[in-house]
C-alpha cells in the first residue's frame, strides 16, 4: 500500500514524498549528523515516516531520546518544535489559547455602547454577530506548540518530551493530534495539518501510558548501546580523542554497567567522562586517572564507591 | 506472509501480550516496507508495532526466534541443500562455507578436543562465524536431542554447556593473556578486570549461539506453534512469586524496582488531586470581591486525609520467605504514603525489623540483612503462627490503633500448632483494619494444615497475591 492511498483511507492530508529513500539513507543520514543510531532506531524511523505515525521513544535517562528527535529535524532539515511535559500542563499551554488581552482591546475599540445595543443595523460599528466572528478568528488565536506543529507550512518535527509527567487525562490531549493530525477548536472549527510533522514523544517510565495512546504510536525502546557503537559515539561526539582512549572508555563504562549500580552510567555521562579525559590531556587511564575522575560517570556516593572497590581494587 | 503473521499476533496473545487489533493492522503495513529477506529489519517492525512495553520485550523476542527461525531454516535447506543449515540469511553463503572449513565437514567428525579448541580460539578472536560453527558442533556433540520430545529445550542448553566447560575456558583465556602480558609490563587490576568482562561478554554470545541453534532444531523437529507453546513463559508480572525458579526471582528483582517507583509516584499524585474538601468559606469571600462581592466560584479546602500507620507481619519460613521479601520491599518503596511503617518477621518466634529500614536507601539492602540477623527461631524452626502472634500481642500489641492497618502475611500453614485465634480477634479490636495476604492458590486454602480459614473470620479481608500484578494492585489501594 503507498502512502499517498493509506492516506487517503483514513481521511488523512496528503503526506507528501516520503523523506527517506530506504532504510540505509536513514542509517547514513543519521551518522552524517554524528548520531549513531542502530538497527533498531533507524528502522523505526524509516517506519515511522512510512506509516505517518508517531513514535514513542522510552529508555534510561540519557541515552540520546531526545537527541534523536533533534537530529532528525537536522537530517530533514525540518524545524524542530518542541514541547516540555511537565504535571499541570493543561490545552491553553499544549494546544492553543484565546488572546484574551487582544480580544478585550477589540471589543473596547467597537465602543462598549455599541456592543450593547447590537443586533440593531451597524451604523454605529460592527454588529454583535460581526465581532464575535471577528474575535474567534486566527488573529486571536495563540498557537500553542501542538497547534503550531500542525499549522505549519514547513517541515517540522514535534518533539513531545517526558510524556510520563502529565496526568492521564491531560495525556488525552494528544490523542487527536497523533492520531488525526488535526486540532479541534470549538469556536473556530477543525484545522487540519498541511504538511505531515515528523512526532516523537519520550517517556522515562516513570509510570505507564494509556493503552490508547501507545496503541497510536510506534514503540522504540533505547537502551544502553554495545560496546561496538558505544565507542563509536564515543569518537563521533568528542573531538580530540585516541582510538585508544575511546576504546578503553567505552570498554570501562562497560563494565562498570555489569555491576549492580543505583544508576549506571547514560552515554551523555561517558561523553562527559571523555571530554574531560581530552581536556585533562590524559592518554590511558589507570588507576588512579580513573578514580580522580569517576564522579563525572557516577552521581552516588555509594557508586562510587562500590565501583572503586570492585573495578579499581581502592577500598 | 500474513497468515504466519496472525499465528505470530495469535502466540504474542497467549504470552500475555496486549495487542490490539489496530496493532496488527500496522503490523501488517509495516512488513510492506521492509524488505522481505531482511530479517532483523522485520523483527524491528514487528517490535515496533506489536510491543508497547519493554518487559515484554523478552517474550517478543522468544516468539520471534521460534516463529521466524522456521522459515529461515526451510528456505535455507531448499535453496543451499545440506550444508546451509538454515542459518539466519545475513551472509548465509560466507558462514556456511566457513564453518564448513574450519569444522571439515560438520561438527560430528570433531572430537572433544577439537571442538574446546576451537571454541578456545574462536572466543580469543572474537570470529562469529567461527563461534556459530562451534556451537552447532557442540550441540550435534552433546545435547543428545531426542526428535518429538516436547520439552523447550533448556535442558538440552544445559548439556551442551556443561560439556564445554565455559568457566574453564575462561580461566584458559585469562590464563593466556597474563602469560603475554608477563613479557610486558604485566597487566595491572583495572585490565584484567575489562580483559574479563570482554571474554564474558564474548562467551555470553556464544551462549546465545548454542541457545539458538538448539531452538532451530527443535523448531524443524517439532514445529513453531508445539514449540512456542513449551518456551512460552509468564510475563514478570504473572510469575507465581512463590514457584519461581532462581531465574524468575531475578527478573522480579529487576521489575520491583520500577514498579515500586511507578506506584509511588501513582499514590503521591492520587493524594493531590483526590477529591475537594469542605467549602473554604473565607477564601470564597475572598475570590467573590473581583466579580464584585457575587460567589460565581466557590473556594474549596485541600482535603488533608489522614495517612495510615501500617505494622507488617510476615512470615518468612522457607516456603514463603520470597513472598515475604517483595512484599516488604514493596510497601517499604512507598512508605512515604504512611506516616510509620513497622515490620516484624517470624518463623516460630517474632522479631521486630523496622531498624533494619531505617537510614538505608535501597530497601533491597534491609530486605537482606533481614534473612541473616532477625531472631525469629523459638524452637524447631518450623512456622508456629499461634505462638508467634501470641508473642506479637504481648510484646507490641498495645501499640496497634484506631489508625493502625495490620498486614498479615503468610500460607497460615501451622505444622498443626494451636491457632490462637483470639489474637487476631482482639487485634482487630484495636485496629482499623486486619488484612491477611496469602501467597496460596485459593483452592489450596484450608487443605491439610493451612488454617487460614479460621484466621479469615477475624480478618476484614483475605486475599490472594500470588503474582506482583496483584500485590501491587493490594498495595495501592491501601492508601
Amino acid at each position: 500500500m503507498s502512502n499517498a492511498q493509506t492516506a487517503a483511507g483514513l481521511g488523512l492530508p496528503d503526506v507528501g514524498p516520503p523523506r527517506f529513500p530506504s532504510l540505509d539513507a536513514v542509517r547514513g543520514g543519521l551518522a552524517d549528523v554524528g548520531y549513531l543510531a542502530d538497527e533498531s532506531i533507524s528502522g523505526v524511523v524509516y517506519l515511522a515516516d512510512r506509516l505517518s505515525k508517531p513514535v514513542l521513544v522510552e529508555g534510561p535517562a540519557g541515552t540520546g531520546k531526545t537527541q534523536l528527535a533533534k537530529s532528525v529535524a537536522e537530517l530533514t532539515g525540518a524545524r524542530l518544535i518542541r514541547l516540555q511535559c511537565y504535571e499541570g500542563l493543561d490545552e491553553s499551554k499544549a494546544l492553543y489559547e484565546w488572546n484574551y488581552r487582544k480580544q478585550l482591546l477589540r471589543i473596547q475599540a467597537g465602543g462598549p455602547g455599541e456592543i450593547l445595543s447590537g443586533g440593531d443595523d451597524g451604523h454605529r460599528g460592527p454588529s454583535w454577530h460581526e465581532l464575535e466572528e471577528d474575535i474567534f478568528s486566527e488573529e486571536f488565536l495563540l498557537a500553542r506548540p501542538l497547534l503550531e506543529a500542525i499549522r505549519s507550512t514547513d517541515p517540522v518535527v514535534l518533539l513531545v518530551d517526558e510524556v510520563d509527567r502529565v496526568e492521564l487525562e491531560t495525556e488525552a490531549l494528544l490523542l487527536e493530534v497523533l492520531s488525526e493530525y488535526q486540532v479541534s477548536i470549538p469556536e473556530l472549527g477543525t484545522v487540519r495539518a498541511t504538511r505531515l510533522p515528523m512526532v516523537f514523544l519520550t517517556s522515562n517510565n516513570t509510570r505507564e501510558l494509556s493503552e490508547a495512546l501507545k496503541r497510536r504510536c510506534l514503540y522504540l525502546h533505547i537502551d544502553y548501546p554495545d560496546l561496538d557503537r558505544e565507542r563509536a559515539i564515543v569518537r563521533a561526539r568528542v573531538p580530540g580523542i585516541t582510538e585508544e582512549l575511546a576504546d578503553q572508555v567505552a570498554r570501562i563504562v562497560r563494565s562498570l554497567r555489569t555491576l549492580d549500580l543505583r544508576k549506571a552510567p547514560s552515554v551523555s555521562e561517558t561523553l562527559d567522562w571523555a571530554r574531560t579525559l581530552v581536556i585533562l590531556g590524559i592518554e590511558t587511564i589507570g588507576a588512579a586517572g580513573a578514580r580522580d575522575t569517576l564522579h563525572i560517570l557516577l552521581k552516588y556516593q555509594v557508586d562510587i564507591e562500590r565501583a572503586q572497590k570492585e573495578l579499581l581494587s581502592v577500598s | 506472509m500474513l497468515d504466519l503473521l496472525s499465528d505470530f499476533v495469535t502466540e504474542l496473545r497467549r504470552a500475555g501480550l496486549p495487542v490490539s487489533m489496530t496493532e496488527h493492522l500496522d503490523a501488517a503495513e509495516a512488513i510492506g516496507h521492509i524488505p522481505l529477506e531482511d530479517r532483523d529489519g522485520l523483527k524491528y517492525a514487528l517490535a515496533a508495532t506489536l510491543v508497547k512495553s519493554s518487559s515484554h520485550w523478552r517474550a517478543f523476542e522468544t516468539a520471534f526466534e521460534v516463529f521466524f527461525a522456521l522459515r529461515t531454516a526451510h528456505r535455507g535447506i531448499e535453496g543451499l541443500g545440506e550444508d546451509g543449515d538454515g542459518l539466519p540469511p545475513e551472509g548465509d553463503g560466507e558462514l556456511g562455507g566457513r564453518g564448513r572449513g574450519h569444522g571439515s565437514g560438520g561438527g560430528e567428525a570433531m572430537t572433544p578436543e577439537e571442538l574446546a579448541e576451537m571454541l578456545f580460539k574462536s572466543l580469543l578472536s572474537a570470529d562469529a562465524a567461527l563461534m556459530n560453527a562451534v556451537a552447532r558442533g557442540a550441540v550435534d556433540r552433546y545435547a543428545g536431542m531426542e526428535p518429538g520430545r516436547p520439552v523447550g529445550g533448556t535442558y538440552y542448553l544445559y548439556r551442551t554447556l556443561r560439556n564445554l566447560e565455559l568457566d574453564a575456558v575462561l580461566a584458559r583465556l585469562m590464563e593466556q593473556l597474563r602469560d603475554q602480558a608477563a613479557t610486558g609490563v604485566g597487566l595491572t587490576e583495572l585490565e584484567e578486570r575489562l580483559a574479563a568482562d570482554e571474554y564474558k561478554a564474548r562467551i555470553e554470545t556464544f551462549r546465545r549461539a548454542v541457545e539458538t541453534e538448539i531452538r532451530r532444531r527443535l523448531v524443524e523437529d517439532r514445529g513453531a506453534e508445539a514449540l512456542a507453546r513449551s518456551v512460552r513463559k509468564p510475563l514478570p508480572e504473572d510469575i507465581d512469586v512463590m514457584h519461581a525458579t532462581r531465574e524468575e526471582l531475578a527478573e522480579l528483582h529487576r521489575v520491583l524496582h520500577p514498579l515500586s517507583r511507578k506506584l509511588a509516584v501513582r499514590l503521591a499524585r492520587k493524594r493531590r488531586d483526590g477529591r475537594k474538601g469542605p467549602l473554604d468559606f473565607r477564601a470564597t469571600m475572598r475570590r467573590s470581591l473581583s466579580t464584585g462581592g457575587v460567589p460565581i466560584e466557590p473556594r474549596f479546602r485541600h482535603p488533608r486525609p489522614a495517612k495510615p500507620e501500617i505494622f507488617v507481619i510476615a512470615d518468612i519460613s522457607g516456603s514463603v520467605a520470597s513472598f515475604a521479601r517483595f512484599t516488604l520491599h514493596l510497601v517499604y518503596a512507598i512508605s512515604s504514603q504512611f506516616s510509620k511503617v513497622r515490620s516484624f518477621v517470624f518463623v516460630d518466634g517474632i522479631d521486630e525489623v523496622t531498624r533494619f529500614f531505617e537510614g538505608v536507601v535501597d530497601p533491597a539492602d534491609a530486605v537482606a540483612r533481614i534473612n541473616q540477623e532477625a531472631d525469629v527461631i523459638w524452637v524447631d524452626g518450623h512456622s508456629d503462627y499461634g505462638h508467634a502472634l501470641t508473642e506479637f500481642h504481648r510484646r507490641w500489641g498495645t501499640e496497634v490503633t484506631a489508625r493502625s492497618s495490620l498486614l498479615l502475611l503468610g500460607d497460615a500453614r501451622n505444622n498443626y500448632h494451636a491457632t490462637q485465634t483470639w489474637v487476631v480477634e482482639d487485634l482487630r479490636q484495636r485496629a482499623r483494619h486486619v488484612y491477611w495476604l496469602n501467597p496460596e492458590p485459593r483452592h489450596y486454602w484450608d487443605s491439610g494444615d493451612s488454617v487460614v480459614g479460621e484466621y479469615a473470620a477475624h480478618c476484614d479481608e483475605v486475599v490472594e497475591v500470588r503474582t506482583l500484578r496483584q500485590l501491587e494492585h493490594f498495595v495501592g489501594n491501601l492508601t
